[in-house]
């Protein structure tokens, strides 16, 4: 069966049921993946998914229902609103919408289904050449995939929405160790709709591979705090990790404290800081026109001239704090509901260039490079896959993988510098709720933090 | 499934045919009240063949379609790594005991008191906390099936409650929480929400650390956030074979503190990590890797001990639907003999580290952990004085585990993962601000 039988079939019907709102959504989608491990190709492997979702709310309370068994349609449907109605008891809100029929193809040079897996092989084994002429590599991991997702959402209101996305991700890991020492350096990559851009990491990956082994005679660095840089990849995570998700109006929605301390038109960071989040540049990872809920993507400034001036929202949380819809529900898969999320979100650009914001810097860090970061809140920490010591205003020795951490607030407030060299990268999974990796993209120009925490020997 | 095996079977030399079927249904709690009801099914099956000695392989949902699957996987096959085993011949499993009816017979109206009676105490400590709550209960049918004659077929129920409190003031903000996990139905909540309670009650003041090297007790919460990821991939045999892995030519070397004993264990009764075999179809054992500070093993799947010349210990592991890769079903340390009470009244100063964020980010591979202490205690002369805040903990799981102070008497489980007393350390880098 089809996803397109089954939407049919639903919409005749999605209308009947005793529900404040009731929505379904049906996907199918192809992925094919490829990772080497070490010189070796370690698993190659296709798949092939169809499943669905219906979604029910009844007096404020939600029902959801998950499946890839197509049988009884009627039966799941009823099971959402039965499962709705047993935990509501208050007034359903949420924010209007006009409904929407539409279809939206993906923009793509090739269909991944379509390239030979010879082809995609190829390319992995000129990138684990590379790595593997590099001296002193130990090991290496490398890791293509790429899906092919069509989803249609249905809802009672009689929104109609089909919509095709394909995505190509790599990952690059080169391992190098010497005399027990074990240092690590990956790159994450990733690209909407297109495969060519996949296709041209020849040099980062060069680099990457001999950084790795560098690192094994970098010293570590010394905790404290220090004035730190960090390139658009790693203050992309930053904005992200730190802020964004503060920005997320499921965890403010019903916390009167958090809405006081995330109150619109406070003053969040000096008049130069920016943070936009936006789901309708186009070609982006985290791009859609329409979100799961059907509600059309829009670009939202979080901080404009340094003031909290606004945060994402699902049609649920934008009527209860009565606020615009900014179409951010997204969910990772038809297993689960939509919940608010980011799409790309950035820093816009300033004016300030490289070497101005090192040149005063007696003795600081320079952090490249995304590892990894996580936020509980107001405290934060990521870590840079690369770092240098600056020294009287110059790059000076690559030190080991550097952890950051602080408080988003203090931090916000002490960026004093923006670079003028906004870059996105399509890398990014982001991780809420148990749903992970959704595509977003994150982004920034190289910025300047004064007084951070650096965690170490 | 049998359609699909005898189909593969033609094509290929050797076929398996790996089915699974989950259903669970959860209630959740958001700001202290009852939100939203799920309910879960999904069936997936995968295909791995070996034709020409190479390994292919593919997945689909439901029982997808035969053909379709057997082409794609023989597809695959062509460029697949060269296959280095032969699937399970037909064995006996082990017996352990992983269903339990009663789980199933657990009503949406018991979840839901037991969510309550998860957040009542709480709130009732520290009226303005705000909880999230969670009860979740389910089955999974695992079938295995393939052309040697392997075979294996087991159902398991597993039922999990937790809860995470939040609680702000002014920009201070405080995260606690805790969670249990069964093959049984858990019938009382109580125990969850009392440690929550105390996790409150420590964290009512705040005390200051000063950056330096500190000693620490690592509770089993903390244990789980700092000291196990890179155990974890230390004890990966497909780590161990890269020559990644720091323990990978110490076997046989006393690299840990004696007091130290580690083992996956995946037979342990009603335990949601356990089963009666792995992915592969091979049955399940208990293998110990750190025997009194001693590195005694690592862990296998068939293709990574095929080329590392091993035996499979049966800890092929699917993970996200890709291809079996060695992965611990559940790690154990064992007790020792000092209580908590003990290490706490021991430190002059230091820190009891609940919850760290972001520890796997650092080195891994090199035993390096560092992260934030979102939720830990300052000792002074022994107690327990308040909570630290803008804390890091850095270390190297190497060097701290070298020589510990003491092993606590007790254990707990941290999720479905590991079994672990406290462990208390010393000499750890402490950053604070």
């Amino acid at each position: 069966m089809t996803i397109d039988a089954v939407s049919q079939q639903l919409a005749e019907n999605i209308r009947k049921y005793d529900a404040d709102y009731l929505e379904a959504r049906l996907e199918e989608a192809q992925t094919s993946h490829i990772t080497y491990r070490g010189r070796e190709l370690d698993s190659i492997g296709r798949s092939s998914g169809i499943g669905g979702n219906v979604r029910a709310l009844v007096k404020g309370g939600w029902g959801f229902v998950s499946f890839n068994n197509f049988e009884d349609l009627p039966g799941r449907v009823a099971a959402a609103v039965k499962q709705a109605r047993f935990v509501g008891g208050e007034v359903s809100q949420l924010a209007e919408t006009e409904p929407v029929v539409d279809s939206v193809s993906e923009k793509s040079d090739r269909n991944p289904a379509e390239i030979p897996l010879a082809e995609k092989k190829r390319l992995l084994d000129e990138y684990n050449d590379i790595v593997w002429r590099t001296p002193e590599i130990q090991t290496s991991t490398i890791g293509y995939g790429d899906s092919r997702k069509k989803t249609i959402y249905l809802n009672s209101a009689g929104s109609y929405i089909e919509q095709e996305r394909i995505d190509f991700t790599l990952r690059v890991t080169a391992v190098a160790s010497k005399n027990g020492e074990v240092q690590q350096v990956g790159m994450s990559a990733g690209s909407r709709g297109d495969f060519n851009p996949i296709q041209h990491y020849h040099r980062q990956v060069e680099r990457l591979a001999r950084h790795a082994v560098t690192l094994l005679s970098a010293p570590q660095v010394k905790g404290g705090e220090y004035t730190v840089v960090l390139d658009p990849v790693l203050a992309g995570v930053f904005v992200h990790e730190a802020f964004g998700h503060l920005s997320e109006s499921d965890f403010l929605y019903e916390n009167d404290r958090l809405r006081e301390i995330m109150k619109l038109g406070k003053q969040f960071g000096s008049p130069h800081l920016n943070i936009v989040d936006s789901a309708v540049q186009p070609g982006l990872r985290g791009s859609y026109k329409y979100d799961d809920e059907g509600v059309p993507a829009t670009k939202t400034y979080l901080i404009r001239e340094g003031k909290l001036t606004g945060r994402l929202h699902s049609r649920e949380t934008a009527a209860k704090m009565k606020e615009s819809l900014t179409g951010n529900a997204r969910a990772l898969n038809y297993h689960h509901p939509p919940i608010v999320r980011m799409s790309n979100t950035y820093i816009e650009p300033g004016s300030v260039t490289f070497e101005e914001m090192i040149s005063d810097i007696k003795e600081g860090i320079y952090a490249k490079n995304w590892y990894g970061g996580t936020t509980s809140m107001e405290m934060f920490t990521f870590s840079a896959g690369e770092a240098y010591m600056i020294r009287n205003g110059r790059l000076a020795e690559p030190l080991r993988p550097v952890v950051l951490t602080g408080n988003v607030f203090d931090t916000l407030q002490n960026i004093d510098a923006i670079g003028n060299d906004l870059d996105m990268n399509q890398g990014g999974g982001c991780g809420k709720g148990g749903q992970s990796p959704l595509p977003v993209s994150n982004g920034s120009p190289h910025i300047r933090i004064r007084r951070c925490l650096v965690g170490g020997r | 499934m049998e359609k699909i095996l005898a189909l593969a079977s033609r094509a290929a030399e050797e076929a398996e045919v790996f089915f699974t079927s989950s259903e669970e249904t959860s209630v959740h709690f958001e700001t202290n009240r009852l939100k939203q009801l799920q309910t879960r099914q999904q069936t997936s099956v995968a295909l791995r063949v070996i034709k020409e000695g190479r390994i292919g392989y593919a997945t689909a949902t439901g029982l997808g379609d035969a053909e379709n699957l057997v082409a794609t996987a023989l597809e695959t096959a062509q460029f697949g790594s060269p296959a280095r085993f032969e699937l399970a011949a037909a064995d006996s499993l082990p017996e352990v005991e992983i269903f339990d009816a009663g789980v199933a017979a657990v009503s949406n109206e018991t979840m839901i008191k037991l969510g309550e009676a998860l957040i009542a105490p709480v709130i009732r400590h520290t009226p303005d906390v705000i909880c999230e709550a969670g009860v979740t209960r389910g089955t999974v049918t695992v079938r295995i099936m393939n052309s040697r004659g392997g075979q294996a077929n087991y159902r398991k129920s597993f039922f999990s409650l937790g809860v995470e409190g939040s609680l702000i003031r002014d920009t201070d903000m405080l995260f606690v929480g805790d969670s249990e996990s069964s093959c049984h139905p858990i019938s009382d909540s109580r125990a969850v929400a009392e440690l929550v309670v105390r996790q409150l009650e420590l964290a009512r003041h705040r005390a200051a650390v000063s950056g330096k090297s500190l000693p620490v007790v690592f509770t089993p919460n903390g244990v789980a956030s700092s000291l196990i990821m890179p155990l974890i991939s230390a004890f990966n045999g497909k780590t161990v074979l890269e020559g990644a892995s720091p323990l990978g030519k110490r076997l046989g070397e006393r690299v840990f503190d004696q007091k130290l004993s580690l083992w996956d264990d995946p037979l342990v009764a009603y335990r949601p990590g356990s089963r009666p075999c792995d992915d592969e179809g091979i049955p399940s054992q208990r293998t110990r890797l750190i025997a009194d500070g001693t590195v005694t093993g690592f862990l296998y799947d068939l293709q990574t001990a095929g080329l590392a010349g091993k035996r499979s210990t049966g800890n092929g592991s699917r993970g996200r639907g890709g291809l079996p890769s060695p992965s611990p079903s559940a790690f154990v340390i064992a007790t020792g003999e000092t209580t908590f009470e003990e290490m706490v009244r021991d430190m002059k100063e230091g820190l009891v580290v609940e919850q760290v964020m972001g520890a796997e980010q650092g080195n891994i591979l090199g035993g390096d952990f560092s992260g934030n202490v979102l939720l830990g205690y300052k000792v002074e002369n022994g107690k327990m004085v308040g909570r630290v805040k803008n804390t890091m903990v850095s270390g190297n799981v190497y060097q701290v585990l070298e020589k510990v102070e003491a092993i606590g008497r007790d254990a707990r489980w941290v999720g479905n993962f590991l079994l672990t007393p406290p462990i208390y350390c010393s000499g750890l880098s402490v950053a604070s601000k």
